[in-house]
């Protein structure tokens, strides 16, 4: 009852005329600036803190803002990911796989609609997940150590030949090609620059908005060039302005499930949204795509990866409130946010100030409402982008982009590397390889490696760390069963696995 | 080549757009070497706030994240392209400065100007509240007598500052060149990742800042074994220093400014006063200590001195513990 008395508190500040307003903004901005390739959280919520400041807000109003920016971002992602296969940020990326074939098939609105219930249905699960059991999950995940981290990227890897369904090989090449790329720049355990070639600016390696930016939109464009704009793909279809209630529903049992592995990915420090959303689309394909049709425009491929992205978007509130954790870059521009105002996320922030607290949850009730409110109209809006003509829109995608990305770093020189994985998307393309595994290996590789190596240091380099931990040990048996399942309905489709 | 006109057209359209979003910058700006979220933008952010909100500064201050190698990047663009210009700060601390002296930086600290420190965060050495070390000479025994029984976690890389205070610790300790490479050292994303490990049972100790994870001390779910100051900390006087303890070992992480190397006296002094201006505001003093920091002023030439010291004797502590040849 605890609980329930300081949630309606919570409500109590946060249902004030002005912080309704700044609600309403807050998301209606977030889902823009995550709708917009290059353009994230990231860069979202730090050019708003300045903003929130020079309008003088009280703390709690500012946090508001800031919050329902954060979740409008999530929301927003999956926008460019449906309409123009090109991800609005990480987490979005497995979007695309059936976002954009049921796009190109004229059924945008109901892509749209899809995801957007999704996206409200992961949001909630967590932001439930957060108000009854954020300090229990928080002890939980504790107990998650380096070794563990390493099993579940393992599954992660092993489930990648099977995600984009058209040639296991090439899908094992093009994470491969992912992984290589993911070992540039400094090592975090002893800061050796590797594959640098001297240049500072790899330093950090390679990061993956630019990488997706560059492989997604740039490679579009020089595939437009050469296309001439008269064969190609020519405008999709364009199929209702809104889509019907029924539809919508679609894939909400996929929804839930996705919910459920994203926040558990969510409320582990080192896992995440991206691995959240990866995670529920490879095992929604594993359980229920008996007839091939994920990678086609199954709605179950567009609800299940939403849901988990949101939910692990929230989830990952958990760990950075009760224990200062950040997840991912978002979660720690909010933890930057949270500080500058003043307020230190950490074992005793629900203690000390748990108005703030229960402030924030109740906005993000108020975020998922309202964002869900103000998708369904603008689904329209977007779905009108699409008769846009391609010479028009790719040009103001990629500009966004760049500027996006030039404002993160103010670096030419990540311009030239998003150019340069143009090139290698327009290569891949050619070659009919996916882009997804690439973006997936780079974004989960450094991860992955870094956890081994912890591992490893803690043991002294002995391997056997890596099965001394039952966590782990139930992940690989987990991993085990799911090829197994895999390769079953695999025998059972095509008898000759290598025909393809 | 209709197409192509076409294309053009809508690439000047865009251009268009987006160049409405761009802000052209008169004012101050403070460069922090970093992306969104870490100690250096929270430099950066804070005293820029601050600047303004007392009338210091006259517009607001423009924050600009260039994050990359640890600093370097920032450095080698500011040395390169604006070692002249006035009205540009760069945030950095004592993790840059071990940065320069193991040459991990395009140049030494004499390329860049030092215009001073605003506070200090303050290294500690912590094991969970229920750990059976009582003292910082417990663990150091029982690091003497085998260093691979305690596996101990920071937020820096081998080599880094927060390994390096470490080691510090151990040769106080007596322990000899092979034996300190032989403990157990582990790499976290930050303090507070180093410290939920370690409370999962991973590794047995942490050494790191103490700001970021001033909480889990006073939620009582670790303890601190040794404060690497000269004096004990202010928010917890009980926590025994390592000189008070017989190792005469102090680890500060300060948080400061360097400018141009071109900026002329009257710009350098200008900021010097500045600065001093706000470390002398309650304002400032509330920040600070709210994130776990002890207000310590050095600008000017002191402040020039002091980190051509502290790089001197970072790259001779480096050298004797084999980070750098």
């Amino acid at each position: 009852m605890d609980i329930l008395t300081s949630l309606i508190g919570g409500f109590a500040v946060a249902v004030t005329p002005l912080n309704l307003a700044l609600a309403v903004f807050g998301c209606f901005a977030g889902t823009l600036i995550g709708a917009l390739p290059g353009l994230g959280p990231v860069n979202g919520v730090a050019i708003l803190i300045p903003v929130a400041f020079a309008m003088k807000l009280e703390p709690g109003s500012a946090l508001i803002m800031l919050s329902c920016i954060y979740y409008g971002c999530m929301y927003g992602g999956r926008i460019s990911s449906i309409m123009l296969n090109i991800p609005g940020d990480e987490p979005a990326i497995m979007t695309t796989l059936d976002g954009y074939p049921m796009a190109r098939r004229g059924q945008a609105a109901k892509a749209l609609g899809i995801s957007a219930v999704a996206s409200f249905t992961g949001a909630t699960f967590a932001t439930l997940g957060l108000t009854f059991f954020a300090p229990l999950l928080a002890k939980a995940a504790i107990h998650f150590g380096p070794a563990d981290y390493f099993a579940l990227y393992v599954m992660a890897f092993a489930t990648i030949g099977g995600v984009t369904g058209v040639n296991p090989f090439k899908t094992l090449l093009a994470a491969m090609l992912g992984l290589l790329l993911a070992s540039v720049g400094l090592d975090p355990g002893t800061g050796t620059a590797r594959f640098t070639f001297g240049s500072f600016h790899l330093y950090d390696g390679f990061d993956p908005i630019v990488a997706i930016v560059g492989l997604f939109a740039v490679s579009e464009i020089i595939m437009y060039f050469e296309s001439h704009a008269t064969s190609g793909a020519g405008p999709a279809k364009l199929g209702r302005a809104l889509p019907r209630l029924r539809e919508v529903f679609e894939g909400f049992p996929a929804a839930l499930r996705g919910s459920v592995i994203g926040f558990i990915c969510g409320v582990l420090p080192g896992a995440g949204a991206s691995l959240g959303a990866f995670v529920s689309y490879s095992t929604e394909k594993q359980i229920s795509d008996k007839k091939g049709t994920f990678g086609t425009g199954d709605p179950r491929g567009i609800a299940a990866p939403e849901a988990g992205n949101n939910a692990a978007s929230g989830g990952a509130l958990i760990p950075m409130l009760t224990l200062g954790v950040p997840g991912s870059g978002t979660t720690a521009v909010m933890l930057a946010l949270l500080v500058s105002l003043n307020i230190q996320p950490g074992p005793l922030l629900f203690e000390r100030q748990p108005d703030i607290v229960w402030g924030l949850i109740a906005a993000l009730y108020l975020a998922n409402v309202v964002l869900l409110l103000l998708n369904v109209p603008m689904v329209g809006l977007f779905t009108r982008l699409l008769s846009l003509p391609q010479w028009l829109l790719m040009p103001v995608v990629v500009m966004v982009s760049f500027i996006g990305i030039y404002s993160i770093s103010h670096s030419t020189f990540d311009l030239f590397v998003m150019i340069g994985f143009g090139l290698l998307g327009y290569a891949l393309r050619k070659l009919e390889i996916s882009l997804v595994p690439v973006v997936l290996g780079l974004l989960l590789g450094a991860d992955m490696e870094n956890n081994l190596r912890r591992a490893l240091s803690i043991s002294g380099g002995d391997f056997g760390i890596l099965l001394q931990s039952p966590i782990a040990l139930v992940i690989y048996g987990f991993t085990a069963l799911m090829l197994m399942f895999s390769f079953g309905i695999a025998m059972r489709r095509r008898p000759d696995p290598l025909e393809g | 080549m209709s197409y192509m006109r076409k294309f053009i057209t809508g690439a000047m359209l865009a251009a268009g757009l987006t160049g409405v979003s761009a802000v052209t910058a008169s004012a101050a700006e403070c460069i922090a070497p970093a992306d969104p979220g870490g100690g250096w933008d929270f430099t950066c952010r804070t005293v820029g706030r601050l600047l303004t909100e007392l009338g210091l500064e006259e517009s607001s201050v423009q924050v600009t994240n260039m994050p990359g190698g640890v600093g370097a990047v920032a450095f080698a663009n500011v040395a390169g392209k604006r070692a002249s210009e006035g009205d540009l700060l760069v945030a950095t601390s004592t993790v840059g400065v071990t940065q320069i002296a193991q040459g991990k930086y395009p140049g030494g600290v004499d390329v860049m100007r030092w215009v001073g420190m605003l506070g200090t965060d303050v290294g500690v050495i912590v094991v969970p509240a229920d750990s059976d070390y009582e003292t910082v000479g417990d663990l150091l025994d029982a690091l003497k007598a085998d260093p691979t029984s305690v596996p101990v976690a920071g937020s820096s890389g081998a080599g880094g500052w927060d390994h390096i205070r470490l080691l510090m610790l151990a040769d106080a300790a007596g322990m000899e060149g092979d034996d300190y490479k032989a403990i157990r050292w582990v790499q976290f994303d930050g303090g507070s990742p180093a410290v939920t490990q370690m409370l999962g049972g991973q590794v047995g100790a942490v050494s790191t800042d103490l700001g970021e994870i001033a909480g889990f001390v006073e939620s009582g779910d670790i303890k601190i074994l040794a404060a690497l100051s000269d004096e004990p900390i202010p928010a917890f006087p009980d926590a025994p220093t390592a000189k008070s303890q017989g190792f005469d070992v102090t680890g500060y992480n300060w948080r400061g400014f360097y400018t141009g190397g071109d900026v002329s006296d009257e710009d350098y002094q200008a900021w010097v006063d500045e600065l001093k201006s706000l470390f002398d505001t309650p304002e400032w003093k509330e920040a600070a200590e709210g994130n776990g920091l002890i207000t310590v002023w050095r600008g000017g030439e002191e402040f020039e001195a002091y980190v051509a010291d502290q790089a001197k004797q970072m790259e001779e502590i480096s050298r004797s513990i084999g980070v750098i040849q």
